[in-house]
């Protein structure tokens, strides 16, 4: 089979594939159990650390 | 030491750059390599200058903030050039006696136009997104940059690649690509350059001091490692000379057409929209002061986008020589991507769910959030654009023009005047912003501008499409080329007007933040309050 036609075969099934069920593993991994409580925490992030940066030695939430 | 390595390198390039000078074919070739022998000339000195003093350590509890503040008057200034070419172009279109006589093949449309585009994608926009994304990447990482002076790199390299290509076009170096004009060497350095930003922003997210990755930089990441991947692919040229500007693409035909899509639609995707969200998913936040609606649909949001996007370019090349299952793939993609643009949009807006009423007060947010409309609206307009009966309608004609501008006029300007007024104050330490009554003087003037100009290319547009495939009885074209020229006359007039609105509304903002940083008083025992480094 020449490259083109090979690529080509790849590309339009396993390749899809993969690339489809890793799309919906992300959507079905942020839809996770227990995710909410992590996700209020970390759209947080932007209002901890303004001025300077963590601390060194110490955990960033902390500062 | 590596100062000594610094001065043999700069000393090299200088000289090579006068050989060149030298020998070079062209006169673009030849100004563009005087002007690299300059830059590493002054940056000999600065360095000299430096060399055998005693070396400050950096201070790792301090935010490098320097660089920042660079970016933002970069912006500031690029944009307002890039406006005001962009009136002037305008005004050419409407009254092609100002394509001047004297100034014929260095000033007419032809040669300010991509100038034009490429000042206000890559000067204006390009700037915005390098000095917010080393803004936010500090701030959302705990860390300050990655890598000392690497960043001042990053800056002045960037803005190097912004003179030469600027210099180059007017003086006719060009390799035709649109929105990719620079000629060979001008993409080296920034690959160059474009790899050490990778570096920089890698380098913070690797050492930051917070668990998780801020969605922010979920986005500028991509756009950062997707923009280089683009360029890489849709640069591929033979100089046909090492003394010349001119080069030879290594794709031809039609490869080379879908090459150039792919580039030039991804552009859009990863430059103008990734990047932007990556400042929207933190400045509209901080500035309405309540985290992002959803995380969990920015997470999505991020995925569908990068997921998508890569595929719709063929649908700038529907009735070509493209096969037809390509520009159907592109279509159906651009239509599939209404959904997350649209998350996107949603969970923007319902940030401010809560705070509403921000929105009488905050002359500020009121940007945004009317940044974040354009984006919902252009990112409509869009994909039906994009289908191929509504294509063969729009292509080629004003309204393409209308929807770029609604999208980078709205979308990527107002929420980069959002982020500047959000900084200046943040960064100079002042406490507010000079006068909130000149925000919103530019807010109306902008969002009226882009009106009149989106309105107009609508109609100018239509009339167009509907003139050219207008047919008699007999089957022949109704109206040559020159009629839908002369009937386009009042509306390019009203474009000229929306534009020159726009550009008056960036004069205020420099006003306002310049008397910002002179006149607005201090923030009096803040940690930030470091001289400029």
């Amino acid at each position: 089979m020449e490259t083109y036609s090979l690529l080509r075969e790849f590309a339009d099934s396993w390749m899809l594939l993969a690339l489809f069920a890793f799309f919906v593993g992300v959507v079905l991994f942020v839809l996770r159990p227990g995710s909410s409580k992590v996700y209020r925490d970390v759209a947080d992030i932007p209002f901890r650390h303004d001025d300077k940066p963590a601390p060194v030695g110490r955990d960033a939430k902390e500062a | 030491m590596f100062n000594y390595i610094k001065l043999i390198v700069l000393g090299l390039v200088a000289v090579m750059a006068m050989i060149a000078a030298n020998y070079g074919r062209d006169l673009a070739y030849q100004v563009n390599a005087i002007t690299v022998a300059l830059a590493a000339i002054i940056t000999f000195i600065f360095v000299l200058r430096r060399t055998g003093e005693p070396e400050i350590p950096t201070d790792q509890t301090r935010y490098l903030d320097g660089v920042v503040r660079a970016g933002v008057i970069a912006t500031a200034a690029w944009g307002v050039v890039g406006f005001l070419v962009g009136v002037i172009i305008a005004f050419q279109l409407a009254f092609p006696v100002l394509n001047f006589e004297w100034a014929e093949g260095y000033l007419n449309f032809g040669k300010l136009r991509p100038l034009h585009t490429s000042a206000v994608i890559f000067a204006f926009g390009g700037n915005a997104l390098i000095a917010t994304s080393l803004y936010v990447v500090q701030r959302t990482s705990a860390a300050r940059l990655w890598g000392g002076n690497l960043a001042w790199f990053v800056f002045w390299g960037y803005q190097l690649v912004i003179v030469l290509a600027a210099t180059g076009y007017l003086l006719g170096a060009t390799q035709s690509k649109e929105y990719a004009e620079p000629e060979w060497y001008v993409d080296i350095w920034l690959t160059i350059v474009w790899v050490a930003y990778l570096a920089v922003f890698m380098g913070t997210l690797m050492k930051r001091r917070e668990p998780h990755i801020y969605v922010a930089n979920w986005f500028y990441l991509s756009f950062i490692l997707t923009v280089a991947l683009l360029h890489l692919f849709n640069n591929l040229s033979i100089p046909v000379s090492i003394y010349g500007s001119k080069s030879v693409q290594v794709f031809s035909g039609v490869q080379d057409a879908m090459t150039q899509w792919w580039y030039g639609h991804n552009a859009v995707g990863f430059f103008l929209t990734a990047g932007f969200l990556g400042m929207m998913y933190y400045f509209v936040p901080k500035q309405a002061e309540r985290p992002v609606f959803s995380y969990k649909l920015s997470i999505i949001h991020f995925w569908a986008l990068i997921f998508i996007y890569i595929w719709a370019g063929p649908h700038h090349l529907h009735y070509t020589a493209l096969p037809d299952w390509a520009s159907t793939l592109g279509m159906v993609f651009s239509i599939v991507l209404w959904m997350p643009s649209w998350g996107g949009m949603i969970n923007g807006l319902m940030t401010l769910s809560g705070a509403w009423d921000k929105l009488r007060t905050d002359p500020i947010i009121r940007m945004m959030v009317i940044s974040v409309g354009f984006y919902g609206m252009s990112t409509f307009e869009g994909p039906m654009m994009s289908i191929r009966a509504v294509n063969s309608l729009s292509h080629y004609t004003d309204w393409t023009i209308g929807h770029v501008h609604s999208g980078a006029l709205g979308w990527n300007g107002m929420i980069t005047f959002g982020a500047l007024y959000f900084l200046v104050p943040k960064l100079w330490n002042r406490e507010r912003l000079y006068s909130l009554s000149l925000v919103s003087w530019h807010f109306w003037l902008a969002t009226i501008g882009i009106i009149l100009y989106a309105a107009s290319m609508w109609v100018t547009g239509i009339m167009e499409g509907l003139m050219w495939r207008e047919v008699d009885a007999n089957g022949f074209l109704v109206n040559s080329f020159a009629d839908t020229v002369a009937a386009k006359f009042p509306m390019y007039v009203v474009r000229g007007t929306g534009g020159l609105m726009f550009l008056t509304g960036a004069l205020i903002m420099c006003y306002n933040l310049w008397m910002t940083v002179r006149a607005a008083p201090r923030v009096e025992s803040a940690n930030n309050a470091v001289p400029a480094e």
